[in-house]
Order: structure tokens, then sequence, then C-alpha cells
């Protein structure tokens, strides 16, 4: 049980990590620009969050499998196809969570307006500066918030898993794979455990990001 | 109108009166089979059947917490043994087909040399049904370790039940799978080793009325039609033993 609790956490914090990297660009361009091809990328950006689970875990069965050039592609960079590993599920997870990384980032930055990048800029400070040391700093709230979605939707994420992991023990059995094995074979003490302390986890997490929320809130106001 | 009203109302009657609809539970290895013999059976009675496929210990959970079926057709004997002593069946379990283990490739042909290619190292990843619920799976990690518990090349990927398994295998994404002779025997593509039965304890596969099925005579007449010769040459079809 403790090598699916590591694991989980594993995926979590790498899914999260590689969120924040491509989330920030990809929020911030869609933040800024206008036209169609915003229109389409953030429609699609989007899509995890409507389309079922099963979806995504036929295509990237598919695509990651050996029958597929991206499949055959990735097979030779990583030596072996990445379906049923556990960088198999981390580009699952890293598509699955990508709108709860994006979309709070998105909301605060279009929130920050042009207002503070033009005082950045009369003090001459780079694009570059100025996206590190005015947005970055005043989107604290959105980044916290994605982050910390992004992490717990990947503690929950199931059916991408059950369809692309193979339940191997140490590598692609999470805690909810574990869950739905141990009340299969009728082991629900394990289950209970295993459930409930996720059940409370949650409940931690969502309460306490909402009492941080508020308290950095006041703290801005003030 | 009001002929056209009785001829409606006629049907209606007549229809829940001699056409029932039952809901089986089939063992994902006998799912084809059970989708065939649905078809001769309403063909016959004109009673509709409905097919739900699973693991055989993901049905037995499912009929312990109530789900809604009339007939199981598990993939061993003990879960409807259980599921009758538990007081959750009208009658004991028979046994309706004795399934066979093959282990299946759909690109390597030297699959066929069974023991030594699973001595070689040429599969790189074998999948199993997971041994827990799937009597598949059971009975593939029997032959697993009657042969070598001590030497394993490859990475064990464990399916759901035998549908995913089988599927592992026929998309490419492992080298081979052990699954039951009834899901290759309809491929034309692959190659196969039918494992000897020395190594595996025998899969019985069970057959139960559920209580579910209390004021259902067709769940009667389908129990009935499984151990018809009729029913017995298209269960043979599909790569099974019967009696």
């Amino acid at each position: 049980m403790l090598d699916a609790i590591l694991l989980t956490l594993k995926l979590a914090t790498l899914t999260t990590f590689i969120l924040l990297i491509v989330g920030i660009p990809l929020a911030w361009w869609l933040a800024r620009s206008r036209g169609l091809v915003k229109d389409m990328v953030a429609t699609l950006v989007s899509m995890p969050l409507v389309l079922p689970p099963t979806v995504l875990g036929f295509y990237l069965l598919i695509s990651l499998g050996p029958d597929s050039p991206l499949g055959n592609l990735l097979t030779s960079l990583f030596g072996g196809p990445l379906t049923f590993t556990f960088s198999g599920l981390v580009i699952g997870s890293v598509i699955f969570s990508l709108p709860f990384m994006v979309q709070p980032l998105r909301n605060t930055f279009e929130s920050i307006g042009t207002r503070p990048l033009e005082v950045a800029a009369t003090l001459r400070a780079s694009p570059l500066n100025t996206f590190f040391s005015v947005v970055l700093p005043l989107s604290r709230h959105g980044l916290l918030t994605g982050s910390i979605m992004s992490f717990v939707h990947t503690l929950g994420e199931f059916g991408v898993v059950l369809m692309i992991g193979g339940n191997i023990p140490g590598e692609t059995k999470v805690l909810s794979i574990a869950i739905y094995d141990y009340v299969e074979s009728l082991e629900w003490a394990q289950a209970h455990l295993i459930a409930g302390s996720m059940l409370c986890f949650s409940f931690i997490v969502i309460l306490s990001m909402t009492l941080l929320e508020r308290n950095s809130r006041k703290g801005s106001g003030a | 109108m009001k002929a056209l009203a009785t001829t409606l109302l006629l049907s209606f009657f007549s229809g829940s009166l001699f056409a029932d609809n039952i809901r089986i539970a089939v063992a994902s290895n006998f799912t084809a089979a059970a989708k065939a013999l649905a078809v001769s059976f309403t063909e016959r009675t004109g009673h509709q059947v409905q097919v739900s496929s699973g693991s055989t210990g993901k049905l037995y959970i499912q009929i312990r917490q109530g789900a809604p079926f009339d007939l199981l057709l598990a993939a061993d004997i003990e879960r409807p043994q259980r599921l009758h002593t538990e007081g959750y069946a009208t009658n004991r379990p028979f046994i309706y087909a004795t399934g066979q283990l093959v282990l299946w490739s759909r690109d390597l042909s030297n699959i066929v040399d069974g023991i030594d290619i699973l001595k070689s190292d040429s599969i790189k990843r074998l999948a199993i049904a997971n041994a827990k619920t799937a009597p598949y799976g059971k009975a593939a990690q029997q032959v697993l370790d009657n042969l070598m518990a001590t030497r394993r090349t490859w990475k064990l990927i464990r399916g759901d039940n035998i549908a995913q398994t089988y599927q592992f295998a026929a998309s490419g994404n492992v080298d081979a799978a052990f699954v039951a002779r009834a899901q290759t025997v309809l491929d034309k593509r692959g190659y196969s080793w039918a494992v000897p039965q020395v190594l595996y304890n025998p899969i019985h596969q069970g057959a139960i009325i559920l209580k579910h099925a209390a004021n259902k005579p067709a769940a009667n007449a389908f129990y009935r039609f499984l151990q018809s010769d009729e029913a017995k040459s298209v269960i043979q079809h599909y790569g099974y033993i019967t009696k």
C-alpha cells in the first residue's frame, strides 16, 4: 500500500510541475491574444473537462502503442513503449489535468490587465523581467489554485490509468486503482483505509485552499 | 381509433405476458458466446436478453450489492457456489462450459513453441488477467508458478479482466497474453499455444439463476436452454468443452 501512496504522490507532483512549465506560457498566451486560433487552442485545452476519461485513455492507448508513428518514435526515444509505464501515466495526467492548471492561470492573467505592464515598461523593464517580477507575483492566487487543483485532480485520476496503466505495483498501480483492486477482491478493510484517507485529505486540501485564498485576499486588500 | 387503442393495449399485454426481458451477467471470456446464445434464445422464445460482462470477481461483488441480474455465467465454479450458499441464488450451479487457457500473440509466430518461448527472452511484456478477480488470470498465474518461479525476463502487465488482457495483446501493446481460447478462435490473426491442462486447475465455468429472477419464467427458460444440445454446440464452437 505504501508504494501505491508514494507512486501517486510522485505522479501528482511531477504532473503539477510539468503543468506549471507548460501551463504558464500557454495561459499567458491565451490571456493576451485574440482570434480564431486562440479560441481553438482554448477549446482544446478545456476538452478534458467534458470528455470521458475513457476517450483520452483510448486515444493514448492507440497513439502511444507500437502501431502508431508517434508510438514508434517515443518507443525509440524511451527504449520501450510508453503504455503501461510511469512515463505514460505522466503524459496522460498532464493532458487530463491541463485545464485545471490553465484555466485559473488564464483568469488571473486576464484580471491583471495591461496597466501594470505599461507601468513596468515605462520603468524600462524588459518584457521578460516584467513577467517574472510583476506578473507572476501578482498571479500567486492563480498559481496556487492551479497547482493545487492539478495535484488533487491527478490524485483522483482513474479512467485513464485503468486503460493505459496495466495495474503494475510500483509502476502504474496508483491509489485509485489500488482501491478498485481491493474492492474487487473483497479486501474492504484496505479499501476503507485508503478511501477514507483520500476523503479526509481532499477535504483538508480544499478547505485550506479556501481559507488561504480568503486570507490572502484580505492581505492584498489592506 | 378504438381499434388502434385495442391493438396497442393487446400488444402491450401480450408483450408483458409472453416476451420477457432478462439480464445476464457474463464473465468476460464468455461474452461473444453469450451474445450468440442470446440471439438464438430470442429467436426461439421471443424473450429479450441483455448481456453485461466483467470479471467474475467484479460481477460477484455487484450481485452481492444488489445488481439487477437474473443469471450469472461465471468463469469459475467457486463464486457461483458461494453465491448459492450465501443465499443469492435459487439453484445449485451447473457447469455450462469448461474453458481452455491459451498463450496468444499477434506477432510472435514462435509462440506455438509454448514453454520454450516462455523460457527464452523474446517476450518483453506479458499480459495476464488480474488473478484475484479473473479465473483465467488465476489459471495463468498457476502456469507461471508451475513453469518458472525463478526465471522471469518479461514485465507482467495485468488486465482488469480477460477481455482487456486480450485487447492489450491484440492492439500490440504487449507481446503475448494468457487468454481464453474462446477469445482467439474467431480471430484470424495471431498465433496461439494451447496450455497443457496439467499446468493449471480446470476452468469449470458455473451458471446460476439469481434471486432477482424469482418471478421470471424467462430466466428459467434460458437456464434450461443453456443445457440444450443447440446451446452446447454454440458453446463448443467458441472453443469450450461441454459435458
